[in-house]
């Protein structure tokens, strides 16, 4: 299909329309002076100019915590699935590339059904960047556009939207709307092509597919340590980190004690029992190594698993919720690059 | 809640079993033995792991101890955290949820012809029992065996019966050590490497295989450095926190290798790149 126009109340009408549905609907809202992702009752209180959200929207895929299935103690299991419906709306591009990962490593080797049922009934609308946040650097890590994984992408040209809608899922909301013009896609190329300087309040001072390489030659140098002597192992930085999926599972008990749930939740690396073991054996003791593995993961361990640039995608989150102000990725990384050749 | 959209098993669900049997080996160790109600055999390799559900409790990962030349599965269940507590306050007919068999076994082609020399300290005994039986199945595919036993104390020597069987093998050579003295103890006092030495086969030439505390491995692989052994003829079985065991959580990482995938037993020279290994 072409790409379309629609204009902003034509967007808002679409919206309106969803929610009236009854089906669920999620997007950007005002939360004080920031912004969040949560229910929308109204299509008015969607805000597409948004600079950051608190929490990613990893948590519509992944929530911090999914029942996996009911039990009868001492007896069977049986598998739950979430779903419904979901329609999510204002996802930024590293964020849609971060859910492109995520979706990659639930569905690679053993396939989690629990994660792919939640996500075929999700329809995606993503938005291009207006308002840089104050830490995001999307810029040096290439990830300030995106082509894939939307069901629709929205760029605000001023006084409408351009809408791309690669799936049939987006070109059934965009049935009625005008195919955009040559004029229309040469603002939105505009647009993408400012963010893709501009979102960069952090310049990476190498290009993203030298990390491995440079970590590769980093493993023993003292930033780690300097770095996390002051870390309060509080996985804040695991928290809001987009492209974060590991978990840990839980069984409770119900109050008569003959059935329950196991669930999953959010775990985080940098956790001091993240890796411990029975008898308290803690493969990961010192903070400066799980400091490390944090940054590891996110510039080699994953990026060489799922075969792509980078784990980080540059939402400049992490650097906004660590209170001693340790976390910034490319802080690291350039100060590395300072004392390493690659 | 309800259905799966798309008709894939679910990773994460385990099938119940039946304990058939079961034994106290000591104070902590206790033997199962498991069917699954199913029927079917868990179709595991020497090696390989499973998780073991209490319902209400949790999962925890557990070393398949049995060769799968035999019918059903055994465990052995080490008394230390909470879902192994309940299990140990179980009783023969009850049932237990399991998941697998999971991870990477042990690589049988290559170990074909050879000599094998099975390292074991403590509880580290009880993966290695799943290739020594399966070895001592197959006596025409495999060399001689020598099997080093090195355990803390007297009363937690493991698999006493087992290891009278296999010292009564033609093939086998079995040493045994205790850390500590004991009035009832005629034999080797010190850690597993000071037994070493009285292995009568030709370590260079020879398949050596490593379970034990994590303390335990860089001593055993020094000892075998010094003994000529390449790191191609090394293995060693780590044990990590296999919380899903499907390399999703994140839990067993060593670096970037996920120990219930590329694990639990790998091959030595395959980790001389890897710090959080040994």
């Amino acid at each position: 299909m072409s790409i379309k126009k629609i204009s902003k109340e034509e967007l808002s009408q679409l919206v309106s329309t969803l929610i009236a549905s009854g089906d669920r609907v999620e997007g950007v809202q005002a939360k004080d002076d920031k912004f969040a992702f949560g229910p929308l009752t109204s299509a008015d209180d969607l805000r597409l100019d948004y600079d950051v959200t608190l929490l990613s929207p990893r948590k519509y895929v992944l929530p911090p915590v999914e029942s996996l299935m009911t039990f009868e103690v001492g007896g069977r299991y049986q598998s739950e699935y979430d779903t419904e419906k979901l329609t999510l709306i204002g996802v930024h591009p590293y964020d849609m590339i971060a859910l492109n990962q995520i979706d990659q490593v639930f569905s690679q080797d053993e396939v989690d059904n629990h994660y792919t049922t939640r996500r075929k009934n999700m329809t995606l609308i993503a938005c291009d960047v207006v308002t840089p946040s104050e830490n995001v650097f999307a810029s040096s890590m290439g990830t300030a556009t995106v082509s894939e994984g939307y069901d629709i992408l929205l760029t605000d040209i001023g006084d409408a939207y351009v809408a791309d809608a690669p799936t049939e899922k987006g070109q059934a909301l965009l049935c009625n709307a005008a195919d955009a013009t040559a004029e229309d896609l040469a603002k939105r190329q505009a647009v993408q092509e400012r963010n893709q300087s501009d979102l960069n309040r952090h310049p990476l001072n190498c290009k993203i597919e030298d990390l491995p390489q440079l970590l590769e030659k980093a493993y023993d140098h003292p930033v780690w340590e300097e770095k996390a002597a002051s870390c309060f192992s509080c996985g804040s930085c695991n928290q809001v980190c987009p492209t974060c999926y590991c978990f840990n599972v839980q069984d409770d008990v119900s109050w008569d004690l003959k059935s329950g749930t196991r669930s999953r939740a959010w775990d985080g690396c940098l956790l001091e029992n993240f890796a411990n073991v029975a008898g308290d054996h803690n493969f990961r003791k010192k903070r400066n190594d799980r400091f490390r593995h944090r940054l590891y993961r996110k510039g080699k361990y994953v990026p060489e698993k799922l075969g792509i640039g980078t784990a980080c995608v540059g939402c400049g989150r992490c650097i906004t919720a660590c209170v001693p102000g340790i976390a910034n990725p490319v802080d690291i990384y350039n100060t590395l690059l300072n004392d390493i050749k690659l | 809640m309800s259905e799966c959209c798309c008709g894939e098993k679910d990773i994460y669900l385990p099938e119940l079993a039946t304990i058939t049997r079961m034994q106290h080996m000591n104070e902590t160790e206790l033997f199962l033995h498991l069917e699954l109600d199913s029927g079917k055999e868990l179709g595991h390799m020497p090696g390989q792991f499973v998780e073991v559900s209490v319902a209400g409790i949790g999962e925890a990962p557990i070393s398949n101890t049995s060769s799968p030349t035999k019918s059903g599965f055994d465990l052995v269940v080490r008394k230390i955290g909470r879902v192994t507590n309940a299990i140990h306050a179980m009783k023969e007919g009850d049932k237990l949820g399991i998941r697998g068999p999971l991870g990477h076994g042990y690589p049988l082609e290559d170990m074909k012809g050879k000599d094998l020399v099975f390292i074991c300290g403590g509880i580290g005994l009880v993966p290695q029992r799943s290739l020594i039986n399966y070895v001592l199945d197959k006596p025409e595919d495999f060399g001689k065996v020598a099997i080093l036993f090195g355990a803390a104390s007297f009363e937690q020597r493991l698999y006493q019966d087992q290891l009278a069987r296999w010292a009564q093998n033609d093939k086998v050579q079995l040493l045994e050590t205790i850390d500590k003295p004991h009035p009832e103890w005629s034999g080797n006092v010190g850690v597993v490497t000071t037994i070493m030495n009285q292995i009568d086969i030709d370590l260079a030439n020879a398949i050596s295989l490593i379970c034990g505390p994590p303390i335990m491995y860089k001593f055993v692989i020094m000892s075998l450095e010094q003994a000529n052994v390449s790191n191609e003829n090394i293995f060693v079985n780590l044990e990590r926190r296999m919380k899903c065991g499907v390399g999703k959580c994140g839990h067993c990482q060593i670096n970037h290798h996920y120990a219930c995938q590329s694990g639990p037993v790998f091959r030595y020279s395959d980790l001389s790149d890897i710090p959080e290994a040994i």
